[in-house]
């Protein structure tokens, strides 16, 4: 929301000219990620399936934190918070207390979408660069408390031995292709949802926010319960995302939710394209196919998402989505 | 009788030191016509930032249609039939002009809130959006990118937005600075058709327009103000004041 008025400068010559049209690009992108979304799992081994699935579940993440920092404009840092929370929500109930499987997803849902609940009535209030660093700061204090709060999320160690999808839901079908294909109904509901929800009139109004609240505010909207309620909705696809985790993974630690996880997350929204839905989608298969390949080859991750980060300022500022030339991208 | 469309008792906005608007007393009828004007750095817009609740008044009390805002926010204001432009642009950037318009249209509607509808569907919005980009000749730039128009044009969407709410009081900040001759008549012309039901407080630097728009007129200087009257009261004793305030002549 910087500065709305320095945009308005009249008319603007068209950006670049590149050969391809962004409809050409985008159809491109929708049909590739299609494919191998849909089919791919049929033709690779299992090890790639359980890339597709980290894939698909980052990609609701990714999407929820869209609502956020791409339609909202609320730059968040600790994101990855809600979708670690509802995964030790998950652990806790199914290995401590012996829950069963619809109470463990409710469970999960519930607590990441409360805490989002409460933690917004703090964050809210605050824009910009203050949003940026008050959620981070609420990031580091969950990722504390999942380290230090040893009797219950197990500390370093975290929580194992969740049971898998089809051993604790009674599921016919066992194995990784059952669990992909799930996951992948689950990814296709949420994202029907939110994209229902950002062309909806509350939708239009999150865009309002981000391209000029002072407007807003004289219009007659009460922002922060607009900004609010993203931030609530963003929490609770981040629960589902990390229910969803739990089940896939059978193992939560600390690690799901410190500043790597969410800066993985802001850079997914970046480098596929804020404000789009598809961008971060594009953006959650990137950085997991780069993770695992680069695993293989250095250890120092962060340095990587920092290269990969500068290199998408620079070459596609608005994200892989809206290359080529600039068009009515939002 | 109606109350007032809005009363300002002993209104005072300081910037530390500095008295930006100073003890101003007013009182506008519903349905008026109202200038506002005064040379640059006078406070007019202070005063509308305070008007319309952007800036907390640092003094006294506002009242809109009989009801005490003065502690009010913008919205709740705008909720009550305030409406107001701004000197500087404010729109939606990168969003279409029938985007920007339908974001108005919804913001007093209990329907900003709806979330698993898609905003297209609603038929009543969608046509009362197209009306007002219509009715500010706008329709051929309708899927425009709002920061694509033409600083004319962005002047035009800027007041139409204004209207979106049917606002019972509306509040305008030099809508005519910066147009050519030709755009600056056919806003005049637009302000002219205006809802006479409206009460409207026009900021305009140009007297010729200022005298012509409204019935009465009021000139602040240094924050106070110094005349408020008929036109023709103020027109009348104007020229003493255009020497000692250095404005633009009248007539
Ligand atoms: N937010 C602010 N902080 C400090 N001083 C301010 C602020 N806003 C306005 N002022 C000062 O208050 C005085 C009145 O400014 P204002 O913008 O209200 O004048 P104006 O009558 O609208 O002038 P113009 O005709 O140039 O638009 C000016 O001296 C200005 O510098
Ligand atoms: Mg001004």
């Amino acid at each position: 929301m910087a500065e709305p008025d320095a945009a308005l400068g009249g008319p603007r010559p068209p950006s670049n000219t590149e050969s391809m049209s962004p409809r050409g690009w985008r159809l491109a992108i929708v049909l590739v990620l299609g494919l191998v979304f849909s089919a791919g799992p049929l033709l690779f081994s299992s090890y790639w399936v359980g890339l597709l699935t980290q894939m698909v579940i980052l990609a609701i993440l990714a999407m929820s934190l869209d609502i956020l920092l791409g339609y909202t404009g609320l730059p968040s840092l600790g994101h990855a918070a809600f979708f670690g929370v509802a995964a030790y929500a998950v652990g806790v109930l199914a290995t401590v207390h012996g829950a069963g499987f619809w109470t463990c997803v409710a469970g999960g849902l519930l607590v990441g979408t409360l805490l989002s609940a409460v933690l917004g009535l703090i964050v809210s209030h605050v824009r910009d660069v203050y949003f940026l660093m008050i959620t981070l700061a609420l990031g580091m204090v969950l990722w504390g408390l999942s380290f230090r709060w040893i009797p219950v999320t197990g500390g370093d160690n975290g929580i194992s031995d969740i049971p898998t999808l089809a051993a604790h839901s009674g599921l016919p079908f066992a194995g990784p292709l059952a669990l992909y294909y799930v996951t992948l109904l689950v990814f296709i509901a949420c994202a029907g949802v939110m994209a229902l929800i950002v062309k909806s009139p509350f939708g239009l109004t999150l865009r309002g926010i981000r391209e000029n609240e002072g407007r807003m505010k004289s219009l007659g909207f009460n922002t922060w319960l607009h900004c609010y309620l993203s931030y609530v909705i963003a929490g609770a696809f981040a629960s589902v995302a990390g229910v969803a985790w739990a089940y896939y993974n059978g193992f939560v630690s600390p690690t799901y939710l410190d500043l790597t996880a969410s800066s993985e997350l802001f850079l997914m929204v970046t480098l596929g394209g804020p404000a789009t839905l598809v961008g971060p989608v594009l953006g959650a298969t990137a950085i997991v196919l780069l993770k695992n390949v680069m695993s293989a080859y250095t250890a120092r991750w962060l340095l990587v998402l920092g290269i990969v980060y500068i290199v998408t300022i620079l070459v596609a500022p608005k994200g892989v989505w809206n290359l080529g030339p600039s068009g009515r991208s939002r | 009788m109606n109350p007032p469309a809005l009363v300002l008792e002993h209104v005072s906005r300081h910037f530390g030191g500095l008295k930006a608007v100073d003890d101003v007393s007013l009182t506008i009828q519903p349905c008026a016509r109202h200038a506002l004007i005064g040379p640059n750095g006078a406070g007019k817009t202070t005063l509308f930032n305070v008007i319309s609740g952007e800036l907390p008044a640092t003094g006294g009390q506002i009242s809109l249609f009989g009801e005490d805002v003065t502690r009010l926010a913008p919205h709740q204001r705008a909720a009550r039939g305030i409406a107001r432009t701004f000197q500087i642009t404010k729109l939606f950037p990168n969003m279409t002009v029938i985007e920007n318009m339908l974001l108005a249209c919804e913001a007093l509607d209990r329907r900003k809130l709806v979330m698993f509808r898609a905003v297209s569907s609603y038929a009543d919005l969608n046509q009362r959006a197209a009306a007002l980009v219509e009715q500010f000749g706008l329709s051929g730039r309708t899927h425009e990118v709002a920061r694509n128009l033409s600083y004319g044009e962005q002047r035009k969407l800027e007041v139409a937005l204004s209207l979106a709410g049917r606002p019972r009081l509306l509040l305008l900040d030099e809508p005519m600075a910066g147009l050519s001759a030709g755009e600056s008549t056919s806003m005049h012309a637009m302000l002219e058709q205006l809802d006479p039901a409206i009460a409207v407080l026009l900021i305009e630097h140009d007297m010729d327009i200022a005298f012509a728009f409204a019935e009465r007129v009021t000139v602040l200087h240094q924050g106070r103000m110094l005349t408020e009257g008929h036109k023709d009261e103020v027109s009348a004793n104007l020229g003493v004041q255009q020497i000692y305030l250095g404005m633009g002549a009248a007539e």
